[in-house]
């Protein structure tokens, strides 16, 4: 795959590393080095790599935040409405309106709709479920679920430039460089 | 390992949560290779053969009881729950470790928990898939049932009743077994990535291909994941202590002599977390000897785990006092028969001494060290507490229920053969998901277990960066 492909079907660079050590310098000089469009491949969650690609985003708390307050609402309004205006049964003398029983209910949607919205803004976001990418181009990447460090610079950076961007990784302990197809 | 502050041998330093002599790789061929392998250990066939034994028995009960109604049950009036919310309570109960595990121990930084969450929030589901069982069948007809257990626009313009606690359960338990789900399978996809990445069979490359949903590892996907992660364990944790107190709420708000105590909620989770710890060593102590995980699974998990039954045990005994009080104090006259007739006139009083057996007394031997290293003690001990679990929702119910306020109604309970092949059943039910679980996917957290080694925890820190 390391073979020098023409620009426009070229997706970008990719550096691999053998630690997590490693591959957070690399990714911190990319940065410093004014490259934008990277990404940082590991095997698990390393500690201040997203910061060091510069990526930042605080979208999913406030998602979750919003959809666990609907799902309070939802669940008390279904109550409300079930109990005192479709289908009022009177049992026992209790009021339609029995707001203190109608709590556990409501908690649990409040739950529900926040976990799922966890789960689901997390993937969506990540553009997953996402049957191809151009990473993959590169054999050796099935070992970023494994044991291996990678770093990505994409050909559509406006700071790439083939050979310079191929050296500059290439100077940044990394144990090969490859260009990738798109 | 981290370097401990305490000198080696010393009591006070800790076992590792992980062997040392790993890399990144040793631990992912030896995670993956356990499933990735056509070698199947024998002790898997043996259990699958008893589990699934069992599970015909299963099928078997409950096709009788469709087809004849719950009569088959022993259930009678006065005693109109039994053995199928006991069932219910006792399952529901053990699937409240695994999210212990994954949530409120993720949330105390407790790094123990990550050889053991994997497997222990499959045993809830699992336990959880085994306990709705109980519920939908003694509705008779579940597929009648539905318009009064769920609310949706039905042709009769019927509305479920909010303001009974019956309903309340369906919900904290229809909502407990959908996050632990989703719990579980966001905690996969990582590990799905893995097995995809080293899977060499083109059929299993596709199908955990499939279910990994293209993760690539990248540092966005990581930075989203672990920020849904810990929202996903910050609302599981009050979840699961709402589940088991919404499930005490199906008695405590009944007005009967040994249901009607404000002492249910915090006894009842206290009893779950007893009862689902029993079980995750139930399944760690057979599975690390099958699988080898010694490496993983260390002394640490099994003693602290151990800890921790012996003191949720210490709870759930401060609730029997706690009961026992409350119907002396009170000075009613049927909350003082009912505790005389529960603990030592009644027909039933040998449970309750039995109950007393196996979840008071039994368990005091891991107080000692000696013992709770001991892994065929530690075993013995926790089936007590299974059984003894069991016991306590039976004293809880049919001691209760079998002596009603007239006279008259009082009747003897005695449970069926088909009440014993539903129990049953459901065992076997748990066994086999969780023997094809173990064989299958991964039972213990692969990438979490990277996060454990030194090498993994980056020395190097940006400095003088303008975040």
């Amino acid at each position: 795959m390391s073979h020098v492909s023409s620009s426009p079907g070229l997706y970008g660079l990719m550096a691999e590393f053998d630690s997590a050590d490693d591959l957070l310098v690399a990714a911190e000089r990319v940065r410093r080095a004014g490259f934008t469009k990277t990404d940082a491949y590991s095997p698990f969650p390393v500690h201040g790599l997203a910061e060091a690609i510069g990526f930042r985003e605080h979208i999913i708390p406030k998602l979750v935040l919003g959809a666990a307050i609907a799902g309070m609402l939802g669940g008390f309004g279904l109550e409300y409405w079930t109990q005192v205006i479709a289908y009022p049964m009177n049992i026992g003398g209790r009021p339609f309106n029995a707001w203190v029983n109608f709590i556990p209910p409501a908690f649990e949607t409040t739950i529900l709709f926040g976990a799922f919205t966890a789960a689901l803004s997390m993937i969506a976001l990540n553009g997953l479920p996402q049957p191809y990418h151009p990473v993959w181009n590169n054999p050796r990447f099935s070992r970023a679920s494994q044991d291996k460090f990678f770093l990505a610079i994409e050909a559509s950076d406006p700071k790439f430039d083939l050979d310079q961007t191929r050296a500059f990784l290439g100077g940044l302990n990394a144990r090969e460089v490859v260009a990738l197809d798109e | 390992m981290a370097v401990s502050q305490f000198p080696e041998g010393d009591f006070r330093a800790p076992v590792p949560v992980i062997n040392p002599g790993h890399s990144y790789r040793s631990i992912t061929e030896k995670l993956t290779g356990m499933v990735l392998t056509p070698h199947t250990p024998l002790a898997w066939f043996v259990v699958m053969f008893v589990g699934l034994s069992l599970l015909m028995g299963l099928t078997m009960s409950l096709t009788y009881l469709l087809a004849k109604g719950i009569g088959i049950w022993g259930n009678n009036i006065p005693v109109g729950w039994a053995f199928d919310i006991i069932n219910f309570v006792w399952w529901i109960g053990i699937g409240h470790a695994g999210t212990l595990i994954s949530a409120i121990l993720l949330l105390f930084k407790q790094d123990w928990r990550t050889s053991i969450n994997r497997f222990a929030e499959a045993m809830t589901l699992f336990a959880v898939a085994c306990a709705a069982i109980f519920p939908i069948f003694h509705t008779g007809r579940p597929w009648l049932a539905a318009y009064w257990l769920f609310p949706y626009p039905n042709t009769m313009t019927l509305w479920p009743n909010f303001r009974s606690p019956l309903i309340w359960d369906v919900f904290a338990v229809s909502t407990y077994a959908a996050v632990s789900a989703i719990f579980w399978f966001v905690g996969l996809i990582p590990d799905l990535a893995t097995f995809r990445d080293r899977a060499e069979s083109p059929v299993l490359k596709r199908v955990y291909g499939i279910l990994a949903l293209g993760w690539r590892g990248s540092a966005r996907h990581w930075f989203r994941y672990e920020t849904a992660y810990l929202l996903l364990a910050g609302l599981s944790a009050p979840l699961v202590l709402s589940v088991h107190t919404v499930v005490s709420f199906d008695f405590a708000v009944a007005v009967l002599p040994g249901w009607h105590a404000t002492i249910f909620p915090p006894y009842f989770v206290a009893g779950a977390i007893y009862a689902g710890f029993a079980m995750v060593l139930t399944l760690a102590i057979p599975l690390r000897a099958m699988y080898k995980l010694h490496d993983y699974i260390t002394m640490r998990h099994l003693e602290n785990m151990a800890k921790v039954t012996l003191i949720t045990g210490l709870v759930v005994v401060y609730g029997y006092l706690c009961e026992a009080f409350y119907g002396w104090y009170s000075g009613n006259e049927y909350e003082r028969f009912m505790l005389k007739n529960r603990i030592y006139y009644g027909p039933y009083a040998w449970t309750y001494w039995m109950l007393m057996l196996c979840n008071f007394i039994v368990p005091q031997l891991l107080w000692s060290k000696r013992l709770r290293r001991n892994l065929a003690v530690v075993f013995t001990v926790v089936m007590f507490v299974n059984v003894g679990m069991w016991l306590e929702r039976f004293v809880i119910i049919v001691t209760s229920l079998h002596r009603d306020f007239l006279p008259s109604s009082w009747q003897m309970y005695y449970p069926t053969v088909w009440d014993f092949m539903t129990l049953f059943g459901t065992i076997g039910l748990f066994l086999t998901l969780m023997f094809v679980f173990v064989r299958v996917l991964p039972m213990i957290s692969i990438f979490e277990m990277r996060t454990l080694l030194p090498e993994a925890t980056p020395k190097h820190h940006p400095e003088g960066e303008a975040h």
